[in-house]
């Protein structure tokens, strides 16, 4: 029994280790691309932003119906965007977020 | 002598170097603080500024810094003898290189992580941002014509590593896949790639690859050139997860491989250096070895190409100031190591003096093939593989490292064409695959016109590609000369290594000149020109800071 006990914690080390080290790896691998995949993620949600946001520019959009109940939860996003983009406040007039 | 000796003799002046000479210029010269807080915490956002892991950061700086440049460099220069090309290597490493890459984090980490680029222009002017900026844009386009050149040099001669090589890319692709998707855990995915890349280099001596000698008019290494091209500029489209991280992360272990294995096979073998300690015999053609051994050996004494990975990532990611020491002094420490390792390889690998000189027979001969075959013969004697079967595996190192630098290098010459396709308002420039085009366009002209595709001009344009990285270096010590005297700090530590740089550079450029006058290579000799205009503006410029500086002029602008 206590054999085992003993046993069980040394592989429990073992685990430990690999999770470590795992870890490490992990973080060697992300690193140096973080922000070259941050960006491009940026990108696509700016794209996806223009697409629930597109009526209120005048661009037709056949998926309002469905994209209109995402308006409020991008507000957040938006704002963010219009700052990131050098305008102190919201560029379009039918909508403020500031 | 044997080279076991030289291998210590080296280690040991590099480990003096960090324990005793980057412990002063840390404390006493840019006096990092670790309560500093870094731009890393005080911007922190996730996507740039990360605080980062100290070995890690190192481990990035020093994979992305070294490439196939300190080994081909340093094989290129023995041919003065090995004496001459250890010693700038040594010296090059702990008072030029390790100064310079700890000094642009220190600069770029003071100043809310900037750019080197943009800290030329805030702290120099707009007129050394200009100068940087076309350096750049010159050091780009030679590392891709040249890399192409020696990959294709390294296929046709050891076309045992062709499958490897190409193999390499599928593996980077499916382990960027099982990463990207979360399917395995990334220490399995290492241990994977790795064992994969070397069951391809087993694989490669068994298969060996060569193209047809012509083909519609285009020798071997020609198609290999174009070959090349094509897969860089599709991999440079790509997204980054898909090929060019995996890739990355595999040579970096790969790195670490090889260059355990090298040592070990030297430590073991202990071969003599057949080469000589100064080569009194020089082929007609070799130019004079002050200052050509200088530009010669750019990256691993010290490197202008550094200073773009520290300021750009490194300096973002710093956790403390005083890691600047361990990942800068101690990334160009590692960089040293490997263009030793490269010395060694070509002066020692080979059975006979007469054998070395059937290579080094003209100038800019021997480089990375010299380093393969002297490597491969070092370490089928220390470790025991087959010869055939170290030359590819050192051929496979040499590629991926060349491959994943083009890779890098293609984007970012992309980029400088969008950007000026925005600037001057030419809207087809500023899209994707025709910027791709243009800057491949820009490096297939550069690697013809070079004569490298026929193999018969070996690397003339290599001094040259030193010289831009060299120019490079330059800037970018001036810009913390500058910091140091605004500190009211003594100057003299990158004060002598600027002036000596910028000597040696001017005096190469024209040698090179006259050298390529007299060749009648008149494409080389314009380029040589654009390059020397570029290094007498920054030595003017050097000049008129430092003289507005002494004059007690301390707020520039």
């Amino acid at each position: 029994m206590a054999r085992k006990i003993i046993e069980v914690s040394k592989l429990g080390k073992v685990k430990a280790f690999w999770r470590r080290a795992n870890a490490f790896a992990e973080e060697a691998y992300n690193a140096p691309y973080r922000s070259a995949i941050a960006r491009a993620q940026r990108d696509q949600d700016d794209l996806f932003m223009l697409l629930v946001y597109s009526e209120l520019m005048g661009i037709p959009n056949p998926a309002t119906f469905y994209t209109m109940e995402l308006q409020p939860l991008m507000l957040e996003r938006f704002h963010e965007w219009h700052i990131r983009m050098g305008m102190e406040h919201s560029p379009l007039d039918n909508m403020r977020c500031c | 002598m044997n080279s076991i000796f030289v291998l210590i003799a080296g280690i040991v002046a590099m480990a003096l170097g960090y324990f005793i000479y980057s412990k002063f210029v840390a404390e006493k010269i840019y006096k990092l603080d670790a309560n500093f807080r870094t731009p890393a915490h005080e911007f922190e956002d996730g996507v740039d500024f990360v605080p980062t892991n100290k070995f890690v950061l190192w481990g990035h700086h020093f994979t992305s810094v070294a490439g196939a440049a300190p080994i081909i460099g340093p094989a290129i220069a023995v041919i003065w003898g090995w004496v001459p090309a250890f010693l700038w290597v040594i010296f090059g490493t702990i008072f030029f290189a390790g100064v310079h890459d700890a000094g642009a984090i220190w600069a770029s980490n003071r100043n809310k992580a900037k750019s080197i680029g943009a800290l030329t222009g805030d702290i120099v002017g707009k007129r050394a941002r200009s100068l940087f900026m076309i350096v750049i844009f010159l050091v780009l386009l030679m590392v891709n014509a040249v890399f192409a050149v020696v990959i294709a040099g390294l296929l046709v001669d050891f076309n045992s590593a062709v499958i490897p090589v190409w193999g390499a890319i599928f593996v980077a692709l499916i382990i960027g896949q099982l990463i990207y998707r979360k399917l395995v855990g990334l220490l399995a995915v290492s241990i994977i790639g790795v064992v994969a890349l070397y069951a391809l280099i087993g694989l490669g001596p068994v298969f060996p690859i060569a193209l047809p000698e012509t083909f519609i008019g285009l020798s071997d290494r020609a198609q290999w050139i174009m070959i090349l091209f094509g897969y860089a500029a599709i991999a440079s489209l790509l997204p980054v997860w898909m090929l060019l991280q995996p890739r990355d992360y595999i040579n970096g272990l790969q790195l670490f491989i090889g260059l355990i294995l090298l040592y070990a096979a030297v430590l073991i073998a202990g071969p003599n250096m057949v080469a000589p300690a100064f080569n009194t015999d020089l082929p007609a053609n070799t130019p004079s070895m002050i200052p050509l051994l200088f530009v010669t050996i750019a990256c691993g004494a010290i490197s202008g190409f550094h200073g773009l990975v520290a300021g750009g990532t490194t300096s973002k990611q710093l956790d403390k100031e005083t890691d600047a020491r361990f990942v800068g002094y101690f990334g160009a420490v590692g960089e040293g190591s490997l263009a030793l390792a490269a010395i060694i390889a070509a002066c020692a690998g080979f059975a006979t003096f007469g054998d070395w000189q059937a290579i080094y027979h003209s100038f800019g001969q021997g480089g990375v093939n010299a380093f393969v075959a002297g490597g491969a013969s070092i370490i089928s004697e220390g470790i025991g593989l087959s010869e055939n079967l170290a030359q590819t595996l050192l051929t496979v190192m040499a590629v991926l490292f060349a491959g994943t630098t083009m890779d890098t290098g293609l984007r970012l010459q992309r980029y400088i064409f969008q950007e000026w396709g925005a600037i001057y308002n030419i809207s087809w420039m500023q899209r994707v695959v025709p910027a791709t085009l243009l800057a491949v366009g820009a490096c297939l002209l550069l690697a013809f016109g070079a004569g490298g595709a026929d193999g018969s001009g070996g690397l003339m344009i290599w001094p040259l590609f030193g010289t831009t990285n060299q120019l490079l270096a330059g800037l970018t010590l001036l810009v913390i000369t500058v910091m140091l005297v605004r500190y009211g700090r003594p100057m003299y530590v990158t004060l002598i290594p600027l002036i000596f740089l910028l000597v040696m550079t001017v005096a190469a450029l024209v040698l090179q000149l006259h050298t390529f006058y007299n060749q009648q290579d008149w494409f080389l000799f314009g380029l040589d020109i654009v390059v020397l205009i570029a290094a007498i503006l920054i030595a003017l410029e050097c000049g008129s800071v430092l003289n507005r500086l002494r004059k007690g002029e301390k707020e520039l602008e």
